[in-house]
């Protein structure tokens, strides 16, 4: 099983008719994602190589049962587009858009926890999600994703980090692995989905044997799914936490990625990790060969 | 975008909020005249640098007549606190002070509210309130879908237990630095000290703004963005639109994604190298953004050698072998470069480097590798 996206989710694309929606749209759609629809208010009755434009997602999904969006309108029109989804009646927004403003996010997110419970938010300010095989919604690359394979026990993904993400995936498909679910919940202050989120689904599915857990400077987030770990988890958990060496006050590219007033540091992270059992690499590749050790020894 | 003093209270005063009235200046005549036009001495004359421990340094001084305004002026302006030069100082009326309060509003990331602090025990390091008398401290935790009320801020000063005269002024400062965060876009408001007068009135005495980036679309930040303080390679690198971070080693860093280039700096550190920045190139190939971020790197005296670390992901290997080699083909690099190419087609990236690989341009198979040659190479040509 996959977390999330399977085959049977389908998928509105908000902003499929700009650029960046339209390219990553189409290459989602030749992996094998069910891309349904796109919106786009002043391109209703258009469509883009043969995917139907609609005015609103309620009109999108009124018209083709999806149940999932995700987000490539440009930062200022994210506030709007996630309720549009929201109200529009799917289940999971994926939102690959960054630079939305804090006070956006924040609020955004306590409106879709009030009023729309059953909706879940992935990112802003994220690559998506893929499970392998069978639905890759925003901008990882599906080629370097291996599928889970019978028999062999397969591993979830939950990550902050886009290019590190990447490496995971293909590290674990050099060595065979396969992947149930790969999540990238984005580098933002109030991302959508949490680590624990994600780690609550894969302690639950049965098909997730192990999980790799890419985390960054910045924020108690790290921690509190190192608590979760300690004391939810059954399932062996590898890590990796980047920004060991990062400057304090100082943003590291992604907005949430700043330790500030002594909080935040990797080596509090990696520490409340260790306490919690997980295996923590000092570097990508070490984590990597930290997550093939456990699964060989699964 | 972290606000001079000055700047937080123009801020402030957009929002209504009461502080004491005064102006910035560059000069020391202008320091006089503004004295001057307040006429309403003592004034204060304070260094605007964004490094704490100013009063300490000799940085904030009062003057009772135009003379002494004269005199501190002209030590203050030009003056070097901790590595930072004053070239703003701001002069206002110096307020009397009868109890001194702190008030703040920022994001609570693990909550996912924001979070108001206030505390009777203003004027001093919060952190070092927290540390000695948490429970000095009044919290509460705001919906952002709610806002927050007049009730609420009502409950919440009588919470904290600042004197009741300054309740109905507390309240209502609070309620406007609500509006100056959310409305005004910023991860943090903070006004330490707000003061209560003898006159029994409420306000500012400072000001702390941090202004959300990613907000500017909203909003008129040209003015703050001109004053932003940037050594000479942020500035180039802020002017190329590239995502850098001045830092004071040697091996300069280029990576695409900002979790990777993160890790390439753990990665030198712990095969005994220093990186001299963080740039993360993003995604795509584009030959002018290597130009740029290339040519950033190696105007830094500090560098001694480069790092290229590229992942391919939807952005193919020899996409991006293509953009390097093209850039190098642009520019004239002092420092010698190792690339690490993975990912998507990455043999097909490093044959297109193959025929370019020199003494100056070398190329290792895995990230350990590359930050070990990085690192030598730095040390060779120090």
């Amino acid at each position: 099983m996959s977390i999330y996206v399977d085959e049977n989710t389908k998928v509105i694309y908000q902003g499929l008719t700009g650029s960046q929606g339209r390219y990553y749209g189409l290459l989602n759609r030749d992996y094998g994602t069910n891309v349904v629809a796109g919106t786009n208010p002043k391109k209703a009755g258009t469509d883009i190589e043969g995917i139907p434009i609609f005015a609103s997602v309620g009109d999108a999904v009124a018209e083709t049962g999806a149940n999932a969006s995700c987000i490539f309108i440009p930062a200022p029109g994210v506030r709007d587009a996630i309720i549009d989804a929201a109200e529009g009646g799917v289940e999971f927004i994926v939102c690959i858009t960054e630079g939305v403003p804090a006070q956006d996010e924040a609020w955004f997110f306590n409106k879709l926890k009030r009023d729309f419970p059953n909706v879940t938010l992935l990112g802003p300010n994220c690559p998506g999600i893929i499970s392998p095989g069978k639905c890759n919604i925003g901008i990882t690359a599906g080629h370097i994703a291996q599928e889970p394979v019978d028999g062999k026990p397969s591993v979830g993904i939950v990550s902050r980090s886009g290019t590190l993400t990447y490496q995971a995936l293909y590290e674990l498909k050099l060595q065979g692995i396969g992947v149930t679910t790969c999540v990238g919940i984005g580098g933002d202050p109030v991302p959508g989905t949490s680590f624990i989120d994600c780690l609550e689904r894969f302690e639950a599915d049965p098909e997730t044997s192990a999980v790799m857990m890419i985390g960054e400077i910045g924020g108690s987030a790290e921690e509190e799914a190192a608590e979760f770990i300690k004391h939810k988890m059954s399932k062996p958990v590898a890590a990796y936490i980047a920004g060991q060496t990062a400057p304090a006050g100082k943003k590291m590219g992604h907005a949430g990625a700043i330790v500030s007033g002594g909080k935040g540091t990797a080596a509090a992270k990696v520490e409340a990790l260790v306490d919690a059992g997980a295996k923590v690499g000092a570097n990508p590749t070490e984590a990597g060969d930290l997550m093939v050790e456990i699964v060989h020894s699964l | 975008m972290d606000l001079f003093e000055y700047q937080g209270k123009q801020f402030f005063a957009s929002f209504d909020i009461p502080v004491s009235a005064g102006d910035a200046v560059t000069t020391v005549d202008d320091a006089v005249a503004v004295a001057e036009r307040i006429d309403d001495y003592p004034v204060v004359i304070k260094a605007q640098v964004q490094v704490g421990g100013r009063g300490k340094a000799g940085g904030i001084k009062l003057a009772a007549n135009a003379d002494e305004v004269r005199e501190h002026a002209s030590k203050i302006i030009g003056m070097d606190i901790k590595g930072h030069t004053v070239n703003v100082v701001w002069v206002e009326h110096a307020s009397d002070i009868s109890e001194e309060y702190y008030a703040s509003f920022t994001l609570d990331r693990s909550a996912k509210k924001h979070l108001g602090m206030l505390s009777a025990e203003g004027g001093v390091e919060i952190e070092a309130v927290a540390e000695t008398n948490p429970d000095a401290i009044a919290k509460i935790w705001i919906d952002p879908v709610d806002g927050l009320d007049e009730a609420t801020a009502r409950s919440w000063v009588e919470a904290a237990k600042l004197n009741p005269i300054a309740t109905d002024g507390a309240v209502d400062i609070l309620l406007k630095l609500y509006r100056a965060y959310t409305e005004g876009d910023a991860d943090l408001t903070e006004i330490n000290p707000l003061i209560l007068t003898p006159e029994n009135k409420v306000h500012a005495l400072d000001a702390k703004v941090t202004l959300d980036n990613n907000a500017g679309f909203r909003h008129e930040w040209a003015a703050y963005e001109a004053t932003q303080e940037r050594d000479d390679r942020e500035q180039a690198a802020y002017e190329a639109d590239l995502q850098y971070v001045g830092l004071e080693g040697s091996v300069g860093i280029i990576a695409n994604g900002a979790g990777l280039a993160m890790s390439t700096l753990d990665v030198v550190n712990q095969v005994g190298g220093t990186p001299a920045n963080f740039l993360d190139v993003g995604g795509g190939a584009d030959a002018k953004k290597f130009v740029d971020a290339l040519t950033i790197i190696d105007n830094d005296p500090r560098v001694r050698s480069i790092f290229i670390n590229i992942f391919g992901g939807i952005t193919r290997g020899e996409e991006v072998a293509n953009g390097i080699v093209t850039a190098l083909g642009q520019i004239d690099i002092a420092s010698p470069i190792v690339i690490r190419l993975d990912g998507t087609n990455a043999d097909e990236g490093r044959e297109i480097l193959k025929p370019h690989l020199s003494d100056k341009l070398r190329m290792e198979p895995t990230m350990l590798e590359a930050a070990r040659a990085a690192v030598e190479l730095a040390g060779a040509s120090a």
